[in-house]
């Protein structure tokens, strides 16, 4: 099969077969990072602008690197310094990046569906590095790759995502691209950040990680914030981690070989002990490399798209 | 000035009339309904295979004048309206100065005056300022003729004042129309609460916002005596509290707007701002219950809640884009579209619902086709089909959540007061 979607905006949206696309040709692109001269030609002449309405370091980077490991141009627009500060709308700047000639627009933005509306506003290519709550979809398809590389497989694999489901665009991505392809998930978080209806996306549900890690061949291991404003019924740090920390102890009672993965970065201490995040079962830079893989399959494929407008 | 409508399938729910009948329209009154009229007449219009009406009355649009004139206006608004068939609106009070105060009124009452191209009521507010804080002058407005009051936007959160607002609005002899929501439920929530809003990562609102607080509306409705109607209401609860109060004798009525039995949560999928409205789309379950509470005779109206916004507050961010869509020009179209056909309704209860009910609801001889009563009419193609351009509306603003969307039912004219104001 070959790929024709314009743009890459969430996992919801993808086939199995387009998942498996990816990650197929993330495959083929991961041994470009290991040459002594780490570029390929495939998107000479292309130009990808980063536009990120949230501050970014490691997605941004990655996709950085990503395009010009494909000898890519690269525009870094950080909103803070743009006429975005001057009032300018989204779908302004997009027109504005568009007619510039640039070919993809890669963006981070705290609304949902932010992505979404600007990829429907322009001819260009739209790549979702994050939108609100909704979707981060080369976070999952690196958590896929990962996984996969490490384990073999997708399907069957019995995976719990931990952490503050109802905010995260990381547990959105992940359980849409792992249910496609055949793994059994499982969203483990207190009562309060488990979002209405959660089961509808194919994913068991369980406040108590020690019964969430029984089974799993890997946890996926979310970022906690606690500055949001979502009123006082909101954890505790310290509570958290007793009560859903990932730690060594609770490790010994898992699956021996279980992969531990996080997005990154991570609170150590809070989500996870620093000797997990460090030990043997963690796979956290792997992740952290093989998004490069995953970014330059999703850059690369998206560009030769044949269709015009989503 | 004299008209002669010819043949029409006349339908008068208030006269419970529905038949092939002639109508003669002298000066700014209905002269004469019979078969066969034989009079001479400054115009005569064929209604042969159409539906002639009384025109439609509809109790809950946003004008936006004074103060957001780039959204909207008295004279665009009615110009719209007509092209729906609507030949009477309720304005609501949430402009910029709110309707808190003689002067106000008085204010909006000289546009009016010079802009309207229909009949124009004015809604007072509850509270000044529609702050939920301090009572508005009730009694003031009502002898400047408003014939309402509400908050619309928000609801009065205040049990103690709620019920001040209801003992003087029936001193008074106004209506008091409840935007019921409670807002410590429904917080920033953009869309209808369930896996719509999980999937799309956005914050919900549940239906037990609106309900609650419709509950509670009708327990002081009760206890006060008051005329109380429930604005748009979008879930299946809050028709279902109605239903029972209603049957216990509770003095009420309530209306619902189009959307809400013509479209789910599941428009939203797109992130799709001219879907965005408060009340949300509700789910499935919700518009069969507001299907059904048109049917049984629960709720009482359709209104359009008619508001709008410009393109850019509509054409950014979806939790950023204003909530509402406008709705005078497709309203009575969705309505044929959606309860036609399906049985929901037959053509006489239709009408029902946007003419002589509104009009019982709010005092005013209109909203029929008696003789020598004000000659408002609208004369529809009940299976004629059309196109919803964005082009072709007539409202300032063009957020319509039926774009691009076929509907059913043309209207053809629109007399108001013996003066044909729109043709088709």
């Amino acid at each position: 099969m070959s790929w024709v979607k314009k743009d890459l905006l969430g996992l919801e949206y993808l086939t199995k077969e387009e998942i498996e696309l990816i990650l197929d040709t993330a495959d083929s692109f991961k041994e470009v990072s290991t040459r002594e001269i780490k570029k390929v030609p495939a998107l000479r002449g292309k130009t990808a602008v980063n536009l990120f309405y949230e501050p970014s370091t490691r997605t941004r980077v990655s996709f950085e690197v990503a395009a010009k490991r494909l000898s890519a141009d690269v525009i870094n627009i950080a909103t803070e310094t743009s006429s975005v500060r001057k009032g300018e709308t989204l779908i302004d700047t997009g027109k504005n990046i568009q007619a510039l000639k640039a070919d993809m627009i890669i963006m981070r933005h705290n609304c949902s569906g932010a992505a979404n509306m600007l990829a429907r506003a322009l001819d260009i290519s739209v790549i979702n590095a994050g939108d609100g709550w909704h979707e981060h979809p080369t976070q999952a398809l690196l958590d896929m790759f990962t996984l996969k590389e490490k384990l073999g497989r997708i399907e069957g694999l019995n995976v719990t995502i931990v952490g503050d489901i109802a905010h995260s665009r990381v547990a959105r991505s992940n359980i849409w691209g792992l249910t496609k392809l055949g793994a059994n998930v499982t969203a483990c978080a207190p009562e309060m950040l488990l979002p209405v209806a959660i089961e509808k996306m194919g994913v068991k549900t369980s406040s108590n990680i020690d019964e969430a890690l029984k089974e799993a061949d890997a946890v996926n291991v979310l970022r906690m914030q606690f500055e949001r404003d979502e009123g006082a019924a909101f954890p505790q740090q310290l509570d958290y981690f007793k009560r859903f920390g990932i730690t060594r102890e609770r490790l010994a009672k898992a699956k021996k070989d279980i992969v531990v993965m996080h997005p990154g970065p991570i609170n150590r201490g809070i989500e996870m002990s620093s000797d997990v995040a460090d030990g043997a079962n963690s796979v956290i830079l792997d992740q952290v490399t093989n998004g490069i893989a995953v970014r330059m399959a999703v850059l690369f494929l998206v560009a030769q798209a044949r269709e015009v407008k989503a | 000035m004299s008209i002669l409508i010819k043949s029409g399938r006349v339908i008068d729910p208030a006269n419970k009339i529905d038949a092939v009948l002639d109508i003669l329209i002298e000066e700014d009154k209905i002269s004469k309904v019979a078969k066969n009229i034989k009079a001479q007449a400054d115009s005569i219009i064929d209604a042969a295979d159409k539906i002639v009406a009384p025109g439609l009355i509809d109790m809950h649009v946003h004008l936006r004048q004074p103060g957001r004139e780039d959204k909207e206006t008295v004279a665009t608004a009615t110009a719209a309206a007509t092209r729906g068939g609507v030949t009477t609106v309720l304005a609501m009070p949430n402009t910029n100065p709110a309707m808190d105060c003689l002067e106000n009124a008085e204010l909006l009452k000289k546009i009016i005056a010079k802009d309207a191209r229909i009949n124009v009521l004015i809604c007072g507010t509850i509270t000044k300022g529609r702050l939920g804080k301090e009572l508005s002058a009730i009694l003031e407005l009502k002898k400047s003729g408003v014939c309402a009051i509400s908050d619309d936007g928000c609801s009065v959160d205040s049990d103690e004042l709620m019920f001040a607002a209801l003992k003087e609005a029936k001193q008074a002899g106004v209506l008091t129309i409840c935007h019921s929501e409670d807002k410590k439920i429904s917080g920033n929530g953009v869309i209808n609460l369930g896996f719509n809003s999980t999937r799309l990562g956005l914050r919900g609102i549940s239906n037990e916002s609106e309900y609650k607080r419709v509950a509670r509306d009708i327990e002081l409705a009760k206890k006060s005596g008051a005329s109380v109607h429930i604005a748009h209401v979008s879930c299946r609860q809050s028709v279902e509290i109605i239903g029972k109060a209603r049957k216990n004798g509770v003095k009420l009525t309530c209306e619902t707007s189009p959307h809400y039995f013509s479209l789910t949560e599941d428009a939203l999928l797109g992130y799709d701002t001219n879907m965005k409205m408060n009340p949300p789309l509700r789910s499935l379950e919700d518009l069969v219950a507001i299907k059904q509470g048109l049917k049984d005779g629960t709720i009482d109206t359709i209104a359009s809640d008619h508001a709008p916004h410009t393109e850019n507050e509509k054409d950014i961010e979806f939790e950023r884009a204003e909530f509402g869509v406008v709705g005078l020009e497709t309203e009575l179209a969705v309505s044929i579209t959606e309860l036609i056909n399906s049985k929901i309704l037959d053509w006489s209860k239709l009408f029902e619902k946007f003419t002589s009910n509104p009009a019982r609801i709010l005092g005013i001889e209109r909203g029929s086709l008696s003789q020598g009563g004000p000659a408002d009419v609208a004369i529809v193609s009940g299976g004629k089909e059309w196109q919803v351009k964005k082009d072709e509306l007539l409202s300032k603003s063009k957020n319509s959540a039926f774009l691009g969307r076929t509907l059913k039912g043309t209207v053809d004219y629109t007399i108001c007061n013996g003066k044909i104001v729109y043709k088709r």
